[in-house]
């Protein structure tokens, strides 16, 4: 079938884009002729190729709610136990292959501008491409097992990109860092499939085979199993307790901190949980920890982010702390909200991380926003664009932020949870107080300096005035009732949403406390850094922010000293002095045996003869024994 | 008649000379003859037993170390005089090329 195979060509162009240029970028050792254009082809034509296929699947799939299936293979096949190498297209698929090709693409497009004077351009887009397959087949697979490679492709690739300039070594270690904390949150992901392969291995392992049977298990164990797959979330959507990579993580070139904030990468733990929404519907304390585990962090990040003077920092914790509302969404039940979310987001904050990388670019490479300010009037362009992302993350109407966060914020207050909603709010508030905070120090704020800018390029100009539409308009796919929508999004996507009424009179009212709450954040921003660049003291809290509560120089004193005091003692005491002496008295065991068994062999022949001679002897006397 | 066992007891002495021989002394002409002498207990052995059997095989056989025994001596004493152009020695202690190399004493 000629459309299913398009299915497996969808990853298969980034895919072989991103092998073709791994290719000739080792073939270029022997030849240094190779134009940048063949890799921009190849790097951009891959992402191209797939979203050309994935928006003909789409407009193929919109309208009918069956789904297209794809099998390459049969995996494994051991005595019942089946995996096979399956692709599935199905509305939650669609909904996510949406937009992670169409900013994916436009991020590469950006990227290309960005990365245009770098050396390592081949081996960036390389990687780009691969962290592209890695999500296409994360959103594609049939079964936990496919899914489980796309999650660690892009855990690489993350890992890969975070340490792209790795000449330097904090750049490395926060390579690392991320990549230790997701294999954390692997590993209880790993467990958790594990688990179900135990229980239903037999039955089939794809989606649909797994919806059907997850009656078989018992409730302790379902909870386990949920709470197992969730840590991978946690690992990878940056939740506490494993949050900690993502800040770090922008050692990166800021096209990758938009590819992982938007489209790859963090959107995956919620992903996973709206996908094994069968087996979350069945555990609501796990689903109710979720929701909590998602409030703290989203009111974590958000207080963090009110501090940080790092342009990147303060977007990569305003990413944890939505991805805080999506998981509070999804754990309450809210599975198309979340999801909603993680659409708007994407085009909001690949809006907000080009913009501020488009500003990087223009400083000479400058992030810290206290050494901005008043450009405004310079890059007036880049001010608009930051503006339309800084009002929909805010969550005021019109933009798409506003219907998304509305949305679970409804949610949240319907379900009755109202200590996550207040949290909720309290975090919306917060947000548009640090995202206007960030735009008034970048643009607004009069300052002494006068940085001299670079030229702006005119593709980068292109490709963020297409987000910002998206930025502005996303947000009618969803029109809830009390804007005499239908929530078509919600309807379309047809997961089991757990339903609360909520009359329209206190949606009204939500709708306005909402509102006010963003606008006094922005309020307070306005009128704390209107003039001056100097954050207001906030009494005894002012330190712990400052210092991001510690919780880095928390995990230094609980699991990493420890852990290196082990390791030396392992080195020291266990390999050296155990291990190594065992070794060193065998060998020099070794050594005396020779010394004294040298002796014998002296070359002289009547020795030797006498030598034979004895051994005969012994032989006859051992025949004649026995 | 004599009996077979005596002539394995001269057999035997032969053999044992002809080992202590080898062992024992240093000239390498000596310990060709001794070679020899073992060879010619083995010899002895081999008829006698043959005649005790009645079974000619074994005749046959010895009458074959003997020839080779020729051959060899005709190689031994060429060997022993390259030997002796060589090294002007015929001490068997002398020649120790095989031993292992000394590297600590």
């Amino acid at each position: 079938m000629i459309e299913s195979g398009q299915l497996s060509w969808i990853i298969g162009a980034v895919f072989f884009s991103s092998g073709f240029i791994m290719l000739i970028n080792m073939y270029s050792k022997y030849n240094d002729d190779i134009p940048q254009r063949i890799y921009t082809l190849l790097g951009l034509g891959g992402p191209a190729l797939s979203l050309y296929l994935s928006v003909h699947l789409m407009l193929r799939f919109y309208h009918s709610n069956e789904s297209l299936y794809y099998k390459a293979f049969t995996w494994l096949d051991i005595e019942g136990f089946k995996i096979d190498a399956a692709l599935r297209l199905d509305a939650l698929g669609v909904a996510m292959l949406s937009f992670v090709s169409f900013v994916g693409f436009i991020i590469h497009l950006y990227a290309h501008t960005y990365m245009k004077n770098e050396p390592s351009y081949a081996r960036f887009f390389a990687w780009f491409n691969l962290f592209m397959a890695s999500m296409f087949l994360l959103i594609l697979a049939d079964n936990p097992i496919m899914l489980f490679i796309g999650w660690e492709g892009v855990g690489l690739c993350s890992y890969l990109l975070i340490s792209f300039y790795f000449e330097e070594e904090a750049n490395v270690e926060a390579g690392n860092k991320a990549f230790i904390l997701n294999r954390i949150g692997d590993f209880g992901f790993l467990s958790g499939l594990a688990l179900l392969f135990i229980y239903l291995g037999e039955k089939g392992l794809d989606f649909a085979s797994l919806e059907a049977n997850i009656h078989l298990i018992n409730t302790p164990m379902l909870n386990l199993i949920a709470l197992l797959l969730f840590v991978g979330a946690m690992g990878k959507s940056a939740q506490i307790p494993l949050y900690v990579w993502l800040p770090d993580a922008m050692a990166g070139p800021t096209p990758v901190s938009a590819l992982i904030h938007a489209a790859t990468m963090v959107t995956a733990g919620v992903y996973m949980v709206v996908r094994f929404h069968f087996l979350y519907a069945m555990t609501e304390e796990v689903g109710l920890f979720i929701a909590y585990i998602g409030a703290f962090s989203a009111l974590l990040a958000a207080l963090i982010a009110m501090r940080q003077d790092d342009i990147k920092k303060i977007l990569a914790y305003s990413t944890m702390s939505q991805l805080g509302y999506m998981f509070m969404a999804v754990g309450l039940g809210a599975y198309s909200y979340g999801l909603f979310h993680v659409f708007t987001h994407a085009f909001f904050k690949a809006l907000l991380f080009m913009g501020a990388g488009a500003i990087i670019l223009l400083l000479h490479h400058e992030q810290n926003i206290k050494k901005m300010g008043a450009l405004k009037q310079k890059i007036p362009f880049i001010y608009a664009m930051m503006l339309i992302a800084t009002l929909s993350i805010s969550g005021l109407p019109p933009f798409s932020g506003f219907f998304s966060k509305d949305a679970i914020l409804n949610h949240l207050f319907a379900s009755e949870q109202y200590p996550i909603f207040s949290i909720a709010l309290l975090t919306a508030g917060l947000t548009s107080y640090y995202m206007f905070r960030l735009l008034l120090l970048v643009f607004i704020t009069p300052s002494q300096e006068t940085p001299h800018l670079l030229p702006q390029s005119k593709l980068i100009n292109i490709t963020l005035f297409i987000l910002s539409i998206g930025a502005i308009f996303v947000g009618f796919m969803n029109l809830p009732a009390l804007f005499l929508g239908e929530e078509p999004y919600s309807l379309w996507l047809n997961l089991p949403d757990r339903h609360f009424h909520l009359s329209h009179s206190s949606e009204l009212i939500l709708l306005f406390v909402n509102i006010s709450v963003a606008l006094s954040g922005i309020y307070f921003a306005f009128s704390h850094y209107k003039q001056s660049r100097i954050d207001p003291s906030l009494s005894i809290l002012d330190k712990p922010i400052k210092q991001k509560f510690y919780i880095d120089e928390l995990y230094t004193v609980l699991i990493v000293k420890p852990l290196n005091w082990l390791s030396l003692f392992f080195v020291k005491v266990v390999d050296e002095k155990i291990i190594d002496a065992f070794i060193h008295w065998l060998s020099s065991g070794y050594q005396r045996v020779s010394y004294y068994s040298d002796a014998v062999q002296n070359g002289n022949v009547r020795y030797y003869a006498l030598y034979m001679s004895v051994g005969i002897v012994c032989i006859f006397i051992y025949l004649g024994v026995s | 008649m004599v009996d077979v066992g005596s002539f394995f007891t001269v057999g035997i002495l032969l053999f044992s000379i002809g080992i202590v021989g080898i062992i024992s002394r240093r000239n390498i002409f000596i310990m060709y003859m001794s070679v020899e002498l073992m060879l010619n207990a083995v010899n002895l052995i081999l008829v006698a037993l043959s005649h005790h059997y009645e079974d000619l095989n074994a005749q046959v056989m010895a009458i074959m170390i003997i020839a080779i025994a020729a051959a060899e001596a005709s190689i031994f004493l060429a060997l022993f005089v390259m030997l002796f152009k060589n090294a002007r020695s015929l001490d068997a202690n002398f020649f120790e090329l095989l031993a292992q190399e000394k590297h600590h004493d």
